[in-house]
């Protein structure tokens, strides 16, 4: 007979098969690579380098994308004509796929040609002709396959045919075919198309000739289709002109627009100016395909150096190197030092230089940073919560990295973003807004008192610079050292700008009729009101020292909490008095800022983007001539005229300009930051073995404390066994008794 | 039984539509459609036309609950709630407000939410009965009361600190398993060795106390002092008679879950960086996304209300004397 053995001898035994098949399973999965890298195997010592998203992005058709986490992908996907230099600064814009820069040549009303130095107010047409280059190819792609006999394989499909496809991968065949001008002029005219959001439609429209009635041509068309057939529409934009766009032949094209708006040609270094086949709308609009989440949106089709083979929001994002890619060198040239740093290391080398590049999805910064520093993520900003594992601030304000770091061979990027965080006052408010004496003082008390530098040491971890006006460093415009003070709040010493005393600012806030924070005339004490986003513990620290800044005044500040939702309709409707805000440039020109205190630009009567609703007539009235001028003396005399008028009338309280602060492995090269410029990709490089090394030598598992663990385990569990065992003996002496 | 499962599913019907009206009305009271389509439509730039556009496309521009400008049964139905709602009943789920097809996403996005959410529940199950009966067996004595200790202890410290002390010691320090990430097929099982292990860790403290007391009841009935009385050895009593008929109370609490697992866990997937479900209608709130939330909600009362039906079921198998009329 079998007889019965104890629980504890099962358990054994299982233990005894289970803890070797674990650690087998674990060397057999992991190969040679570290046990807790997060790759395949086979993905150890290539050319692929790690990066990540948070949020899925949005939109990926090069009409509708705009944000950041958006252009990390269009940027390296599709070509506009234009480009910025990698290396040079101040920023440069260079043909992409144009062959030269465009020039622009301007019309009269009565379509007269004027002299290339027209002054601005006669022209009333500005022409670019665009020339792009011969024997481009877009990336292999199922909208592009034809068979034999010429015919598209993929733009007929029927519920059958779509049965076994779940990806764009799934289609068997790809093709390719050249770039064409036409292709430029096709993705302008889907700016304006019914079904596409692009954020640049309003501004474009007020510069492309005809561009917003072509919106309500192709509306009323797509409505009336709509009407008629069932399933999706698709509108063949060739049958529609655009009265601002034409093809001239193959490879040129015309942009006509509305007055002289030379920062034109920067929009022209955007994705929403690259080219678009007209196969990519007929194969993606086909019925079907949206329902299996294939659509231009999430599949894009362009002919830059990488082309995305996975995008699976949900997981893991791939870009591949194209190979049908046209081809580009590395840039030569580029500022003084640039050599000494490196950067000219790869001259005239082939680009792309790294082969796949994945972005997975990771949610939480922590383990984001654990991987960076176990080399599995080749690049990593700093947050606040890694801070000062990372950087380390000396007595005289200098910043490096901390000796953990330093030893790992992980270098620091550091550099002024073309941003600006203010503190806005609502001109159309009664106390604080208006263009009175009282109200100018009662702004610059509050903009002396503010002290941004205690904030940016608090709250930025030293990464920014107080502003001294609307203009970052690196935009034309922008003046440093004492020229470039603002007078009304700062004084120049020999260390550099020093704020105004709180004592000056209590005198001009007496002087504005508020001695000691109490209105002269009502006796009462003054309150105001401060609109913000973002209501959780990490912020109260923040909004306290706000409070702070206002109670070095006497003014009591009652800080009106809201989400970002509410914040832009209280912003909307002008029932702000006071509020914090922020501008990311679109590219590197003073208008980009400027526009923003531009009075045909306020938020409550024009929808624009002057929240602070400011309205100088004189400030406007420059803005319109600064617009159309080129970098030189005169334009900064008008930018230097119109500065002054700003700290005169102190709508903002300028804030500061944040600095990033990237990290860098060793391995990693060509880093060298280019705010302005999406389409960095392709200029990096990775030394794929140098990764590997150092991901084994800092990752070697390290199985002592498991061993310990169960030991400790056993310990739990003895006392356990003895007492059972004990009882069991027991019961037997008993009822053997 | 079948009279039973067809009542119970009629009643099912008001209230998915009571769930579904709460949904939308919370919803709603904290967002407008205006400041969904701002969120969609990103921070720069964006103008009234644009807004307006987008809500009309999606069917926001319509009156929430009541149109009063309509006529007849269209004052009721020609209203966001209405368009929005009907659809669900029949499982169909639509796009979400970015244009995806929220059924294909849940489709892929239920495996790795239940490569982590089985082997929790199952493993968990093991641990946990099994420690609560090694308890219940030393009842009274001071293992028994060091292990309720332990419980209540480990019950003490946030999910959290054992996620991030886990990674942290497990990934960071002794370097054996991925701090985060996830790979479909076999793959997976090196990104969910941890979430698993935590998520089973996690919940010794609470499940193992509450087993125990139902162990402890059980143990304390008559046919178990009768059975003991008459020899039975103590594990066999246990393993046998006990954790049979504590079964029923059991069930309650797991056969209740069974169908919500596929839903994922909101924290461990967040952390671990899986790409589950849970993830999912975080994500969905975060962006404002009405359609996924109204479809996540939806579908979680639907399997809940599954899941007390499988558990009413379910107590006819483990219980002869259980009837459903």
């Amino acid at each position: 007979m079998h007889a019965r053995q104890p629980l504890s001898k099962h358990i054994l035994r299982l233990l005894q098969w289970l803890v070797p098949a674990l650690v087998l399973a674990l060397l057999a999965a992991c190969g040679e690579q570290p046990w807790n890298s997060p790759y395949p195997p086979g993905q150890a010592g290539k050319n692929i380098l790690y990066s990540s998203f948070g949020e899925r992005p949005n939109h990926l058709d090069p009409a509708q994308s705009y944000s950041s986490n958006e252009v990390v992908f269009t940027g390296q996907i599709y070509e506009p004509p234009l480009q910025y230099h990698f290396l040079e600064r101040p920023y440069r814009l260079v043909p992409l796929t144009a062959t030269g820069m465009p020039k622009p040549w301007y019309l009269d009303a009565e379509g007269n040609r004027l002299a290339d130095d027209a002054d601005a107010k006669d022209i009333a047409v500005s022409v670019y002709d665009i020339e792009i280059r011969k024997g481009i190819l877009y990336q292999p792609h199922p909208a592009l396959a034809k068979d034999a006999q010429g015919h598209y394989l993929y733009h007929h499909l029927d519920a059958e045919a779509l049965e076994d496809i779940d990806s764009l991968a799934d289609f068997p065949r790809s093709g390719t075919r050249e770039l064409v001008a036409a292709d430029y002029v096709y993705q302008i005219k889907r700016l304006a198309y019914p079904t596409l959001h692009s954020p640049i439609f309003g501004l474009m429209s007020d510069y492309i000739l005809g561009l917003r009635d072509y919106a309500a041509t192709l509306r009323e068309a797509y409505e009336e289709r709509a009407a008629r057939q069932s399933g999706p529409v698709l509108l063949r934009l060739d049958d529609y002109p655009l009265e601002g766009v034409e093809v001239l032949d193959r490879y040129r094209y015309r942009i006509r627009i509305r007055g002289k708006y030379p920062q034109f040609l920067y929009w022209l270094a955007m994705p929403f100016f690259s080219p678009v086949p007209w196969e990519a709308d007929a194969f993606y609009t086909q019925p079907g395909m949206k329902e299996k989440n294939i659509t231009l949106d999430w599949y894009p089709l362009g002919t830059g150096p990488y082309m995305l083979t996975v995008n699976n929001p949900n997981r893991q994002m791939v870009l591949q190197r194209n190979p049908n890619f046209h081809g580009e060198r590395y840039p030569s040239e580029g500022e003084p030092g640039d050599a000494a740093a490196g950067y000219l290391d790869d001259a005239g080398r082939e680009l792309p230089m790294i082969d796949t590049v994945i972005y997975s999805l990771e949610k939480e910064a922590i383990p984001y940073w654990n991987k960076f520093l176990q080399g599995y993520y080749d690049s990593s900003g700093v947050n606040s919560d890694s801070f000062d594992q990372a950087v380390q601030i000396g007595s005289a304000g200098d910043i490096s990295l901390t000796p953990q770091l330093q030893k790992k061979g992980i270098r620091l990027n550091t550099a002024v973003s073309a941003s600006i965080f203010y503190t806005g006052f609502n001109m159309l408010d009664p106390v604080v807004g208006g263009y009175s004496k009282r109200a100018r003082l009662l702004r610059r008390a509050i903009s002396i008192a503010m002290d941004y530098e205690e904030y940016i040491s608090i709250f930025a971890n030293g990464r920014g610079i107080p502003a001294q006006g609307p203009l970052p460093p690196g935009i034309f415009g922008y003046v440093g050292g004492r020229a470039g003070i603002d007078p009304y709040v700062y004084d120049w010493t020999p260390q550099g700008p020093r704020r105004k005393p709180i004592s000056e600012a209590r005198r001009l806030l007496a002087e504005a009729g508020y001695p000691d924070g109490r209105d002269l005339e009502s006796g009462k004490p003054l309150v105001l009101y401060l609109d913000t986003t973002g209501g959780g513990p990490d912020d109260s620290a923040r909004l306290n020292w706000i409070r702070k800044q206002f109670a070095k005044l006497d003014i009591q500040l009652q800080i009106r909490n809201t989400d970002y939702n509410r914040f832009q309709d209280k912003m909307l409707k002008g029932t702000a008095q006071i509020f914090q805000w922020g501008w990311n440039a679109d590219y590197p020109d003073p208008e980009n800022f400027l526009f923003l205190l531009y009075g045909r630009n306020g938020k409550v009567e024009h929808q624009g983007e002057n929240a602070a609703n400011y309205a100088n007539p004189e400030f406007d009235r420059l803005f319109e001539r600064m617009s159309n001028m080129d970098n030189g003396p005169e334009r900064q005399r008008v930018i230097d005229r119109m500065v002054e008028i700003l700290r005169r009338d102190a709508p903002w309280v300028f804030g500061f300009f944040p600095k990033q602060f990237v990290l860098y492995h060793g391995w990693y090269h060509n880093a060298k930051p280019n705010l302005m410029a999406n389409n960095t990709l392709k200029y990096r490089r990775i030394d794929p073995l140098l990764r590997e090394q150092k991901r084994r030598e800092w990752n070697r598992p390290i199985l002592w404390p498991l061993g310990l663990l169960a030991l400790l385990l056993v310990v739990a569990i003895l006392p356990a066994v003895i007492a059972y065992r004990r009882r069991e003996n027991r019961r037997i002496r008993t009822e053997a008794g | 039984m079948f009279a039973y499962v067809v009542r119970r599913a009629l009643y099912a019907i008001p209230i998915l539509i009571g769930v579904n009206l709460i949904t939308f009305v919370l919803f709603f009271v904290v967002n407008t459609p205006d400041d969904m389509a701002r969120m969609h439509l990103g921070m720069k730039r964006v103008t009234p036309e644009a807004v307006q556009k987008w809500k009309a496309e999606r069917g926001y521009d319509k009156p929430l609950l009541y149109n009063a400008e309509a006529s007849g049964a269209g004052m009721l139905t020609d209203t966001i709630f209405f368009d929005k709602s009907v659809r669900l009943f029949a499982f169909d789920f639509g796009a979400s407000d970015s244009g995806r097809d929220i059924g294909a996403d849940i489709g892929q996005r239920m495996w790795p939410s239940l490569a982590i959410a089985v082997p929790v529940l199952l493993l968990g199950l093991l641990v946990y009965i099994s420690f609560a009966m090694l308890l219940a067996f030393f009842r009274g004595s001071y293992l028994d009361l060091s292990g309720v200790v332990l419980c209540v202890v480990l019950m003490s410290i946030s999910g959290l600190f054992y996620i991030i002390g886990g990674q942290y010691l497990f990934s960071k320090l002794l370097h054996l398993v991925p701090v985060s990430g996830y790979e479909p097929g076999w793959l997976a099982w090196r990104f969910v060795l941890l979430p698993v292990a935590i998520g089973v860790f996690a919940g010794i403290g609470s499940s193992s106390r509450w087993y125990r007391s139902i162990f402890l009841e059980e143990i304390n009935r008559d046919y178990v002092r009768t059975a003991r009385a008459k020899g039975l050895p103590e594990t066999r009593l246990l393993f046998r008679h006990v954790l049979k008929n504590a079964l029923v109370p059991i069930l309650t609490g797991v056969v209740v879950v069974l169908p919500t697992l596929f839903m994922g866990n909101l924290i461990l997937e967040s952390f671990f960086g899986i790409p589950g479900l849970g993830s999912y209608t975080i994500e969905a709130i975060q962006n404002q996304d009405f359609a996924i939330v109204r479809a996540m909600v939806f579908l979680g009362s639907v399997l809940y209300i599954l899941g007390l039906l499988l558990t009413d079921i379910s107590y006819t198998l483990v219980d002869p004397r259980i009837r459903l009329s």
